[in-house]
């Protein structure tokens, strides 16, 4: 069986890749991936030896930007031997059978590779309604525990599939849900961002096939290679932070000589993502380097911890624009009323006690008066 | 010349480590407060400079990671006080267990915060309602100090921050944990201002010396409040 199915190198070679591009290919995955040297041979090895990774890549609800992203890796090979050579078996987007045809390839996956196969998802899944999102007469979540019950691992694309995004933004009227929370008893990997970063994809799979085991995770089930530290963290602007000089609005001098954009609202020191390191379109820029403050697209929750450009978010229920320093100074402000009132109420009721004259009946009443 | 001689003791309440506790408290929360209050929301005063002259915001987080160590280790110190100091700042006064504390809260809050009545209230340390607050002051600076390390395990290979690295994914990521940091803060602003104007409050109207107790260690308590005590008949023994 295991010869019945091609090896990457084998499809690679097929396609006309050279050896020498095939190398190139695997140190700059091992590079991503922050592997040492002996990574390289490992990756090398593994692309040479192991049969293609059966895939099936679910959308629900999303907006294809993962796809989109990954299909513009950096590296001309990462798409064409993730995209030509995983054995996509089934892609809604990309696979050229529609109808029965389609249902038939995943259903094909599913019994041919149990144990073994991959389970890609990019969207979240509405389990308020589940009518919201069905695929072939069957909802999102119906065909999702389906697929994950025989897979190897599933994998969750992007802010979608891992945090909800926009869908699960307040008021959440579908119901939208990550696949961590509708699945059980299989590892989820979540590749943050909206889109993740294309070489970010296509480490994610370069490692399950590699190692096969998935990578090292976070507390939040993110590959700790690439989600470890804040775009602050790597920010080329940081020296910029650190020493104080900040862009007050897009068209200042500050913006002009690029300054931390901090105060235009980036939310660069709550996000943890590679923007800063692998940036994006085959490592051109990112952002903040065009001068836009990052929104933290690879954060859950970021549609509601807005707004986009400002530093400090509303808070829920009260109104537009109210921050926690507003509340809290008008909190501040009562409070300084209060004590002024309870002063004057004081000198009123305790009179007594403060010209040290106590009431009748009391025990030093008339000890000594002068 | 006005005059009244009054039965009073002088009684040692605060021993040396709570004062040198409160006030280095009172001093990193100061410094917290102001440059965390600088970090939120930044002045931008410098212009057509570069960075590589300046650190000023640098030392500003500086300052703020310096005293959080500090506030840190101070609360955990006050904690083991709680369990070895003398009995006024022993941990039984600040977790009302007993039925009497909550009784001795609503009376407190009638005598001082609503006045309808004058009694005066045997209390030689904190009276119950002021404890419960501190009490709760308490896990404010947890949650301060959860919500801080949290932030800072990310950036930080050290030991101590590492072991608050699960507050993040506990909490759903850094936006959330950050918004709760900058809103305790408000806190903190909101209790220093009452805490302070309180201690002007209860010195001007009992003459207990309250406010130097926490320089000096010691107040001046009414024999009968005194006799009370020793003989634990006081309304509310809190050993």
């Amino acid at each position: 069986m295991e010869n019945q199915r091609p090896t990457f190198y084998e499809e690679a070679q097929g396609n006309g890749v050279s050896r020498r591009d095939f190398l190139k290919f695997c140190a700059t995955m091992a590079a991503f991936l922050g592997l040492e040297a002996s990574g390289v041979s490992q990756i090398v090895k593994a692309l040479e030896s192991k049969p293609r990774l059966p895939v099936i890549w679910f959308h629900f609800q999303e907006c294809t930007c993962c796809s989109e992203s990954f299909i513009r890796a950096s590296h001309p090979l990462v798409a064409d031997i993730v995209l030509n050579k995983i054995s996509l078996d089934y892609q809604e987007t990309l696979m050229a059978a529609s109808g029965f045809q389609a249902e038939d390839a995943y259903k094909a996956v599913m019994a041919k590779y149990p144990g073994e196969y991959i389970v890609m998802v990019e969207g979240s899944i509405p389990t308020g309604n589940e009518a919201y999102c069905c695929i072939g007469g069957r909802s999102a979540l119906q065909i999702l525990q389906e697929a994950v019950k025989n897979c190897k691992a599933v994998v969750a694309w992007g802010n979608c599939a891992s945090a909800g995004c926009v869908q699960a933004a307040s008021p959440n009227p579908t119901g939208a849900k990550p696949v961590h929370k509708v699945i059980s008893g299989k590892p989820v990997i979540n590749v943050q961002g909206c889109p993740p970063i294309a070489d970010v994809m296509a480490g994610v799979v370069v490692h399950l096939l590699t190692f096969d085991r998935i990578p090292q995770l976070d507390g939040l089930s993110r590959p700790q290679a690439f989600y470890s530290r804040r775009v602050h963290d790597t920010c080329y602007r940081r020296a910029n932070f650190d020493a104080g000089l900040f862009v007050e609005s897009f068209d200042d001098q500050g913006a002009k000589r690029g300054y931390c954009l901090y105060k235009m609202g980036c939310k660069g020191p709550v996000t943890y993502n590679s923007c800063g390191i692998i940036k994006w379109n085959d490592s051109v820029s990112y952002p903040i380097q065009s001068g836009h403050p990052c929104i933290g697209c690879a954060e859950a929750g970021f549609w509601d911890n807005g707004p986009f450009y400002q530093h400090l978010p509303e808070v829920a229920g009260f109104g537009i624009e109210t921050t926690a320093d507003k509340i809290g100074l008008g909190l501040g402000v009562a409070t300084a009323v209060g004590i002024a009132g309870h002063a004057i109420v004081t000198n009123i009721r305790k009179h007594s006690e403060i010209i040290n004259e106590p009431e009748e009946g009391s025990k030093f009443e008339n000890k000594k008066k002068v | 010349m006005r005059n009244r001689s009054v039965p009073l003791r002088e009684v040692y309440v605060w021993e040396m480590p709570v004062r040198i506790y409160h006030w280095v408290n009172a001093l990193c929360i100061t410094a917290l407060c102001v440059t965390g209050y600088i970090i939120g929301n930044p002045p931008a005063f410098m212009k057509g400079t570069e960075a590589y002259f300046n650190f000023w915001f640098g030392t500003v987080r500086f300052i703020h990671f310096v005293s959080a160590f500090l506030f840190f280790f101070n609360f955990i110190f006050r904690l083991y006080w709680g369990f070895t100091g003398n009995e006024f700042s022993r941990w039984y006064n600040y977790i009302p267990l007993k039925r009497c504390q909550w009784k001795e809260m609503l009376e407190v809050i009638k005598v001082d915060v609503l006045q309808v009545t004058n009694k005066k209230i045997d209390s030689i340390g904190h009276n119950s309602l002021a404890s419960f607050i501190y009490f709760i002051t308490f896990l404010i600076f947890l949650l301060q100090c959860l919500t801080g390390f949290g932030m800072y395990a990310a950036m930080s290979r050290s030991f101590l921050p590492k072991l608050f690295a699960w507050v993040v994914p506990f909490l759903g990521g850094d936006m959330h944990v950050r918004q709760i940091h900058h809103v305790t803060m408000w806190g903190f602003i909101l209790f220093a201002i009452v805490h302070v104007y309180l201690v002007f409050y209860h010195d001007y109207i009992e003459r207990r010396g309250v406010t130097s107790s926490m320089i000096g260690g010691w107040k001046f308590i009414e024999e009968d409040v005194i006799e009370r005590h020793d003989s634990g008949t006081e309304e509310c023994p809190k050993r």
